[in-house]
């Protein structure tokens, strides 16, 4: 299981040191050949603007969807969780889609507004999950089929659907490697999550059905537009 | 030692936080609402909102202050990448009202007429984070020490000419390679040399680079002279007048973007570099007075 971090911008760097604190195989990915390598997908946080010039003139954009089509395990954070949503806002565009979700750019305004927070409502095991933001986007919509996993101020900002992952913090900036090992177990489960669940209840990438977070999903794609 | 992003004080890991969301990135200077969306279209990670870029701060002379606050508003309107924009050095009421208006990092720079002869602004006061220029270590460390979030090396500004940003580079990853082969005793007096604060340059022996982000400015003016300070340490560049003097500006920010990205890959060089255009044209550092060497500001 090779874990790549695409790095072409942004703090590609804080999420492979957090890779390597848990032992993982990891490596930055700007080429297709490097893309093609990887077993599973971190994109970073950084400027979502400046991510997709480069994707484009890089001709990242079509092999990033081609593997991504193939339902490969994905995690993005803030610029990452962005470029991974369905529908941008702020200003509007199309995502990559990996996750049924909508993000708000810059939704907690300029950089005065950034914040450290503890988040309110976790998946199992993750309690008391420490949540920073910088100039955040938040999810507008969430799909169904989308399990929030972390909410901080009545907001989701965690987020999982299939073997995608989304947040709108930077779990790569803390001490914290909770987040990085549930992405390792949700990527190295295979078809089947079931097995981790079982295995790890302090790491559980996602909440059972009968769970808070399930419901919180519910209420947070009600609320939606 | 402390890690200051994942486990400084609150207020400055959201400030490191967003100098972390820079890298691997191009800042670039505008004057105008169309040159900030043309920056934002070419890619760059944020924009520094000017009244004049330093090339023509430099031909104009007079005093350069902080920019028409209207100039400042008005791009922070029409772009949604960060905004950053220029203090004079201990200028803390410009300072403040730059944080006022909500922009997204403000630069103490040298690159403006120095408000005060002997401190720089105390950057621990401020919500917004400050990005400060240095040409060695003990400059740098003084400016961390101040609360700011991230450095530059100053290079020379407006003159188009990449050997003093190289030079920069050089002096400040030369000396951090030197602290870390220093024994513990010899630390202290390393520090006195320095003119640092002790507890900044035990961090720096101890893990060989700066507590925050540290960029590269001053000179930049096409992408191979991008990709070389990233290539010399830098983890962002800083493009002044380099971009919106150059004869097809688009074109050049655009290929800047993408050699700072790819920085170590010569075929991505070769293919962005071609056609670009007349390049800004460049000052050669021994015509330039002492007096008008703008990096010579600064304490």
């Amino acid at each position: 299981m090779h874990i790549g971090v695409l790095a072409l911008q942004g703090d590609f760097h804080a999420h492979l040191t957090q890779l390597r604190h848990l032992g993982a195989s990891c490596g930055e990915v700007r080429s297709r050949v490097q893309l093609a390598r990887a077993d599973a997908l971190i994109i970073p946080g950084g400027e979502s603007t400046t991510l997709w010039r480069l994707l484009e003139v890089l001709e990242l954009e079509q092999p990033l969807r081609a593997w991504l089509a193939e339902g490969k395990p994905v995690f993005g954070t803030c610029a990452g969780a962005i470029l991974l949503a369905r529908e941008i806002l702020g200003p509007d565009r199309a995502g990559l889609g990996a996750l049924d979700i909508d993000v708000r750019r810059n939704a907690y305004g300029r950089q005065i507004d950034s914040f450290l927070a503890p988040a309110e409502r976790t998946a199992p095991g993750f309690e008391g999950l420490e949540c920073l933001f910088i100039r955040a986007p938040v999810f507008e919509r969430i799909g169904p089929q989308v399990e929030v996993l972390a909410e901080v101020g009545g907001r989701p900002v965690w987020v999982r659907e299939g073997r995608a992952m989304a947040a709108t913090f930077h779990p790569e900036l803390t001490h914290d490697l909770r987040v990085h090992r549930a992405f390792l177990e949700l990527a190295s489960a295979g078809g089947s999550c079931r097995s981790t669940a079982e295995t790890s209840s302090r790491a559980t990438p996602y909440a059972s059905s009968s769970s808070p977070a399930t419901a919180l999903a519910r209420s947070a794609s009600a609320g939606g537009r | 030692m402390k890690d200051w992003l994942r486990e400084g004080p609150v207020d400055l890991r959201t400030k490191i936080g967003l100098a972390e969301m820079l890298k691997g990135g191009v800042i670039m200077d505008v004057t105008t609402v169309d040159q900030a969306k043309i920056a934002e279209d070419a890619g760059a990670v944020a924009v520094m909102a000017l009244e004049r870029v330093p090339a023509d701060i430099r031909k104009e002379g007079g005093v350069a202050r902080m920019a028409d606050l209207r100039i400042v508003r008005s791009i922070q309107e029409s772009v949604s990448i960060p905004v950053m924009a220029k203090c004079r050095i201990g200028h803390f009421v410009e300072a403040e009202v730059l944080q006022a208006l909500g922009v997204d990092f403000v630069d103490e720079s040298e690159v403006l007429t120095p408000a005060d002869d002997q401190y720089h602004v105390d950057k621990h006061a401020f919500r917004v984070p400050f990005v400060c220029g240095c040409r060695n270590l003990g400059e740098a460390l003084r400016r961390v020490g101040e609360g700011a979030a991230m450095m530059r090396t100053k290079g020379e500004a407006g003159s188009g000419n990449i050997v003093e940003a190289v030079r920069h580079l050089r002096t400040l990853t030369s000396e951090m390679r030197r602290l870390t082969t220093l024994r513990d005793e010899e630390l202290m007096t390393t520090a006195k040399d320095l003119g640092a604060p002790y507890e900044l340059v035990k961090d720096v022996a101890k893990r060989g680079k700066l507590p925050v982000p540290n960029f590269a400015a001053g000179g930049i003016a096409t992408p191979a002279d991008a990709a070389l300070c990233m290539r010399l340490g830098a983890e962002t560049v800083f493009v002044g007048s380099g971009i919106f003097k150059s004869e097809n500006p688009a074109r050049l920010a655009a290929a800047i973007v993408k050699a700072t990205a790819r920085f170590e890959d010569p075929d991505i060089l070769v293919e962005v570099s071609m056609d670009l255009g007349r390049a800004m044209a460049g000052l050669e550092m021994s015509k330039l007075a002492p007096s008008e060497r703008l990096q010579e500001r600064g304490w």
